[in-house]
């Protein structure tokens, strides 16, 4: 016991650099997005006023800190377009995580049933992919999505289809690359609590009469609970500000907030509306965030 | 009985029809990019053309030598900081701030990369400083970092204390006992945590198209311009250069894991 109390000494040195870093890097920018949500837009370089100068003394501070204004915010809660793309993100972000966890649930229940061995080799090929290029995977299916694709030949040759259908610049395709992208995502937290799960709780319900059905929906399911939550979160915070996949797969009339941002951003060069989206981005996220957070802490910390 | 029970038909199909989905788009691209045709869609036989053409692009292969010097750099950078977190994290007890620091390390994970890479473009501009290859090379640890912490974290927490403990008790300091001991330990989940970290690097798109200046894209930011405007059988060739690169990473790095859950629980590189 004393020993690990004198070893944890020096360890608590080392988060002094990583913890540097991450205020540094991660925190203290999110004070400048904030402060740039409360700028003007204007045309010079930063396209932003006021800038706010340290060595302008503190009557320009002050000036400065009274040109703040919640326009920004206030043309987000008024403009349709972008209470249209967050409804459109969130509305996104929950169909495409029902969607995963029901093609995701039943290949990390087979997973979890196959003999240990095999068990290995399965999780490497559902990492693999996760390892792949991101951008390079939506551009697969570009490859096999578009007019005269390889999907549209297979379902003119079946007969499915008697013209070809329009698959890219719709919400099907957008749908087709998330569930794609993310499946890994929502695949891997489901495996690891099945894993763990004791088969003999199956059997004694099995054995004492309920049907497939009822060991599944009373039993397995309830005890996967931890890993639906880490892979639905997984799943559902990044989708939501996701950019990539609409923008090269979904058509170009209704946009999600990432894009949203995207656009004021690098063509309409407006940041301060751009680090307003962020902001209302975040605070729509922050609860999904911290309950992740939470979960994340609390896995590694019992020590899998 | 039971044992057949275990993986019914359903179970297989799923499985089966779950990594068909995966793989598939990954080998038609592969297999589309040494077509000879000029027409994506058309099978024109086998051939190595689009690689030469790729070759003979200066501007993708300057994209692909930024890429991948970022990727290194940052990787490398990320490995030393993600595992100091790693360390502090699991064996430091209770500090101040710790919460901070561990919410600052696991939000990054899912953080949507609009949000980050924005936030670190104002930061740079604020800070005047110029945009390029440092800048991204900044932005990549500080996401990169957070998924080595994790994965060290993981392969410590699985790790036998008692081991260092025992080392401790027979006269080493905590620090000769962490270089000797537990470090040996968890070097294969570092190498595993810098690979990671390289190819999320060589990945991304967004935040190094927030945090790069003019006259210095990196490769996805090259690919993504190209993919907008369609599809071109060059660009099939350079995914799957990438592809491969990842694949030789990827091989290097199951070994190592394989190495570090021979000694104890599985680490896995995610």
């Amino acid at each position: 016991m004393s020993a690990r109390r004198i070893f944890a000494r020096p360890a608590r040195f080392a988060a002094i650099a990583p913890y540097v870093w991450m205020v540094l890097f991660f925190l203290v920018p999110f004070a400048f997005v904030l402060k740039i949500s409360l700028s003007q837009t204007a045309i010079a370089q930063p396209p932003y006023e006021p800038v706010f100068d340290l060595t302008a003394g503190w009557d320009a501070i002050r000036a400065a800190f009274a040109a703040l204004s919640i326009d920004n915010f206030k043309l987000l809660g008024s403009d349709d377009l972008y209470i249209y793309a967050y409804v459109r993100s969130v509305t996104v972000a929950v169909t495409a995580t029902a969607i995963l966890l029901l093609i995701g649930y039943p290949i990390a229940y087979g997973m979890a049933r196959l003999p240990k061995r095999w068990q290995a080799v399965a999780m490497v090929l559902v990492i693999v992919p996760f390892w792949t290029s991101f951008l390079i995977r939506i551009y697969a299916w570009i490859n096999i999505l578009q007019h005269d694709g390889l999907l549209n030949k297979i379902l003119l040759v079946l007969h499915v289809v008697s013209a070809p259908v329009v698959w890219l610049s719709t919400d099907t395709a957008m749908y087709i690359g998330i569930v794609y992208s993310y499946l890994p995502f929502m695949i891997l937290p489901l495996y690891a609590t099945l894993a763990k799960m004791e088969p003999a709780l199956e059997e004694a319900a099995s054995d004492l009469g309920a049907p497939p059905w009822q060991v599944f929906w009373l039993v397995t399911f309830p005890l996967s609970l931890p890993g639906v939550g880490a892979g639905v979160l997984l799943c559902f915070i990044p989708i939501v500000g996701e950019f990539v996949i609409p923008d090269l797969l979904a058509g170009s009339n209704a946009l999600m907030i990432g894009q949203t941002l995207w656009l004021e951003f690098f063509t309409n060069k407006d940041w301060p509306v751009a680090s307003s989206a962020a902001i209302v981005l975040l605070v729509v996220l922050l609860l999904p965030l911290l309950l992740y957070e939470r979960l994340q802490r609390r896995q590694l910390e019992q020590g899998r | 009985m039971r044992k057949l029970n275990r993986l019914s038909r359903f179970n297989i199909a799923s499985l089966v029809l779950g990594l068909a989905f995966l793989y598939l788009p990954i080998v038609i691209l592969v297999i589309y990019s040494f077509n000879a045709s000029r027409l994506v869609t058309v099978w024109g036989g086998w051939s190595l053309r689009w690689y030469v053409e790729f070759f003979n692009d200066r501007a993708m292969i300057e994209a692909a030598w930024m890429s991948l010097r970022v990727a290194v750099a940052s990787a490398s950078i990320a490995t030393v900081l993600g595992t100091l977190a790693a360390v502090a994290l699991s064996r430091g007890e209770r500090f101040g701030g710790r919460t901070l620091f561990s919410g600052m390390l696991y939000a990054p994970l899912v953080m949507p990369e609009v949000i980050t890479g924005l936030s670190l473009l104002l930061l740079f501009v604020a800070l005047n400083a110029e945009r390029g290859f440092w800048t991204v090379t900044i932005a990549h640890t500080t996401l990169t970092m957070c998924f080595v912490a994790v994965v060290v974290q993981s392969r410590l927490g699985s790790l036998d204390r008692s081991l260092e403990e025992a080392a401790m008790d027979l006269g080493c300091n905590p620090v000769s006992a962490f270089l000797s001991v537990t470090l040996p330990l968890i070097a294969p989940a570092i190498v595993a945590g810098w690979m990671l970290a390289f190819t999320l690097s060589l990945d991304d798109l967004v935040i190094a198209s927030f945090t790069t200046g003019p006259g210095s894209a990196t490769l996805p930011i090259r690919i993504y311009s190209e993919v907008r405007l369609g599809v071109k059988p060059e660009i099939n060739a350079i995914c799957t250069l990438v592809i491969g690169l990842i694949a030789i990473v990827i091989v290097l790095a199951s070994l190592a894991s394989k190495l570090s859950s021979s000694q104890g629980e599985s680490a896995a590189p995610l």
